[in-house]
């Protein structure tokens, strides 16, 4: 028997008690956690959303670390090297250039950072339905499809067969 | 080397390596016998409430641990495959159902002309079979897996696909329109997927994720097709047990296989007959590392053709981008990431040989859907085509949801330096040698991919698609595992015969893609199992004189 998916309340963190948890950064760190996430994705007043620094998305990110723990504590390390210091303290010039640096000199890291940022990011409640979208997995509900037209096959069955005969 | 094991005398009559699509057809075909049949799978049972579709999570998880590169998921049951010698990247699942838990359920057949390509075309080898040996075949295979189209499909002969099609939705829809424009010919995808309630199991919901398993038990995994079936039949399925060599005595008959328990044990399994089912990548690898003083080379490989003649059918990729009105612009106008994945239409209009095209034999066109908002932020990221800060949200809004996939599915000609061989360094946990991939593109194909490519765009032009996005060969493509242990009557030019027997070892049989001779421009998941299904007929029908 199958068991059925269990609805996550809204505001709460969008995985569920499946996966274990990541233990917990330093606060240093996890304060440039939340600086080098919304490098990656900055709140938006034109399309109503909160940056990937939002508090809910962030402990998100942090629970999510999992196999990638040890590249992103690299990447914000070097993200806060590359800053000249905290990444978090720094003035929006200093870590945008940050942010271009790694991704410059540290591409590989800069893509896993940033993949764990988007891959958390739209999962959160309020960004997803800002994209139109319910906030939920797809299973049990799953979506409707329309079937679409089957008389736009009419012009292909009149053009007869299209396969190669094999004596 | 010498194994220990606690049931050595514990023969058994048929014994299957391999629980995927073939190891499952044939063994619910042999249990009418009322042999006693054991199957050993590496892998385990697959739990649906466990797969990524039923968590907000899934977007990461079908990325990661539900990754079909093996070398990306890295379950405790999966084996390292060495690919840096290949453009295209080995992908599989092991477990119960083997690579169809994650497989895209795209279950088009191989045409008439698939199995004369050296007569029609003057490439590659006739099969010693023909589709019309298969097509009853074909026929129980669709009724058993649930198999979803439309009767009529003027790329093929006859047959009716006994579900009805999964829907188009806009991304068929618009698609199928540009094909009529440019007189091409396309068709809904034949597609293993329950698109009503079918056998037990419960009709599509359009989940989406089908990559990833599927949690609604639709799509049609032979882990809830055929197994459930075999196993109320009296076949045994052995899970966690990983195969390390087949066993063979001094007059080249098959005696069974050492394998590890699923506590590391190492241990012995007699049979009277061994039948392998591990992919075109794990027969390969296990005949290779099956090395006797009878077959220093590997088993049943005096024709030195295991692991030789592997085909992956390149693949290439195009996205198109299609802006909506100006006020509706940043929305999912198109709701292209709504519906299973990777099937909605098909154009076989490139299928045949055409003089002229500059290559023979053919591809097809699979349209597919696009991603949801994590994965289409990750394809953008990728392709450095969505920025950091600034811009973000504008950029992933005019994509998510508003992009059309065409895959090209080109054939892959047989050429002998495309190869599996046994890792020197790399191993699995249990120290069994991982299997490393030598292959390239042959001219061949590389001209029919740069023409499936232009093709494709072409036709997402004449959508409306103002941008799109190529990716040729792609290589996270490598599902087809195909021709390491071929099929033919000569024995220095084949491994197995006309009816999947070894050659050299009369009671050792081999059902999976390994077998194929050339490889079509289609998904062969419909054509293996077909196989097997064959197979095991021909041995039904052989009973009284199998080894003669």
């Amino acid at each position: 028997m199958h068991k059925r998916s269990v609805p996550i309340a809204e505001g709460r963190p969008a995985v569920t008690d499946a996966s274990p948890p990541s233990p917990p950064l330093d606060p240093a760190l996890c304060r440039t956690l939340r600086a080098a996430a919304a490098l990656v994705v900055p709140a938006s007043a034109e399309f109503g959303v909160p940056g990937a620094d939002d508090e809910t998305i962030a402990a998100d990110i942090e629970r999510t670390l999992g196999r990638d723990r040890a590249d992103v504590i690299r990447a914000l390390h070097s993200l806060d090297a590359a800053a000249g210091g905290p990444l978090a303290e720094q003035p929006a010039d200093r870590r945008e250039a940050a942010g271009r640096w790694l991704r410059e000199n540290e591409p590989a890291l800069a893509t896993t950072w940033a993949n764990l940022v988007v891959a958390c990011y739209y999962r959160d409640d309020r960004v997803m339905r800002s994209l139109g979208l319910e906030p939920r997995p797809p299973y049990p509900l799953g979506f409707e499809v329309e079937p679409g037209d089957w008389s736009l096959l009419e012009p292909v069955r009149s053009r007869g067969p299209l396969w190669r005969a094999v004596r | 080397m010498a194994a220990t094991s606690a049931n050595d005398s514990d023969w058994v009559d048929v014994l299957i390596v391999g629980a995927g699509a073939a190891g499952a057809a044939v063994a619910w075909s042999l249990a009418e016998t009322r042999m006693r049949i054991l199957c050993l799978e590496q892998g385990g049972w697959m739990r649906p409430d466990e797969y990524p579709s039923t968590r907000r999570d899934w977007e990461q998880l079908a990325a990661r641990e539900y990754s079909p590169n093996p070398n990306i998921r890295r379950r405790p049951e999966d084996y390292p495959i060495d690919d840096a010698d290949s453009p295209i990247s080995v992908v599989n699942f092991n477990g119960v159902g083997g690579s169809t838990v994650l497989y895209a359920a795209h279950f088009p057949r191989l045409h008439p002309s698939d199995f004369r390509t050296r007569t029609l075309d003057g490439v590659g080898e006739d099969w010693p079979i023909d589709y019309q040996t298969l097509e009853p075949w074909f026929a129980l295979n669709d009724r058993m897996t649930g198999v979803a189209g439309l009767a009529g499909d003027p790329a093929y002969p006859a047959h009716e696909p006994p579900l009805p099609p999964v829907p188009m939705g806009s991304v068929g829809e618009t698609m199928a329109k540009a094909f009529n424009q440019l007189g091409w010919h396309w068709w809904p995808s034949e597609t293993a997927i329950a698109t009503r309630d079918h056998e037990g199991r419960a009709a599509c919901v359009n989940l989406g994720p089908c990559l990833s398993g599927c949690a609604q038990g639709a799509k049609g995994s032979s882990d809830v097709t055929y197994w459930p079936a075999a196993l109320r039949a009296g076949v045994r399925l052995r899970t966690s047990c990983r195969v390390r060599e087949v066993l063979v005595d001094d007059e080249d008959r098959a005696t069974g296989v050492v394998y590890f328990d699923k506590q590391g044990a190492e241990r012995v399994q007699h049979a009277h007959v061994v039948i392998l089912a591990c992919n075109g990548v794990g027969t390969a690898r296990l005949l290779l590392h099956s090395k006797s003083a009878r077959f220093p080379e590997g088993l049943a490989n005096r024709s030195g053709l295991v692991g030789r003649n592997l085909m992956l059918h390149p693949w290439g990729m195009v996205r198109g981008v299609f802006e909506g009105d100006p006020d509706e612009r940043f929305t999912p106008h198109l709701q292209a990431h709504l519906g299973p994945g990777s099937c909605a239409i098909w154009s076989q209009q490139f299928y045949e040989t055409e003089a002229g095209r500059g290559f023979v034999r053919g591809y097809n066109l699979q349209v597919t859907r696009s991603h949801g908002p994590a994965s289409t932020a990750r394809y953008l990221l990728g392709h450095g085509a969505l920025p950091w800060g600034d811009g973000h949200h504008r950029e992933l809004r005019r994509h998510f949801g508003n992009m059309i996939g065409i895959g090209v599915c080109c054939e892959d000609l047989p050429e002998e330096c495309n190869r599996v061989t046994l890792d020197p360094v790399l191993a699995d946990s249990h120290g069994i040698p991982a299997p490393k991939i030598t292959y390239r593109l042959g001219d061949n194909s590389r001209r029919m991919l740069e023409h499936g490519v232009q093709r494709a765009v072409q036709a997402l032009q004449a959508a409306g698609a103002r941008n799109w996005r190529v990716e040729a060969p792609l290589r996270q493509t490598g599902w087809h595992l195909l021709g390491t242990a071929r099929m033919g009557r000569d024995p220095q030019g084949s491994v197995v015969n006309e009816w999947g027997r070894c050659h050299d070892v009369r009671n050792l049989f081999i059902v999976d893609g390994s077998v194929f001779v050339t490889s079509g421009g289609v998904n062969p998941t419909s054509t293996i199992q077909a196989l097997a299904l064959y197979v095991a007929d021909e041995m039904k029908k052989r009973l009284a004189d199998l080894f003669d």
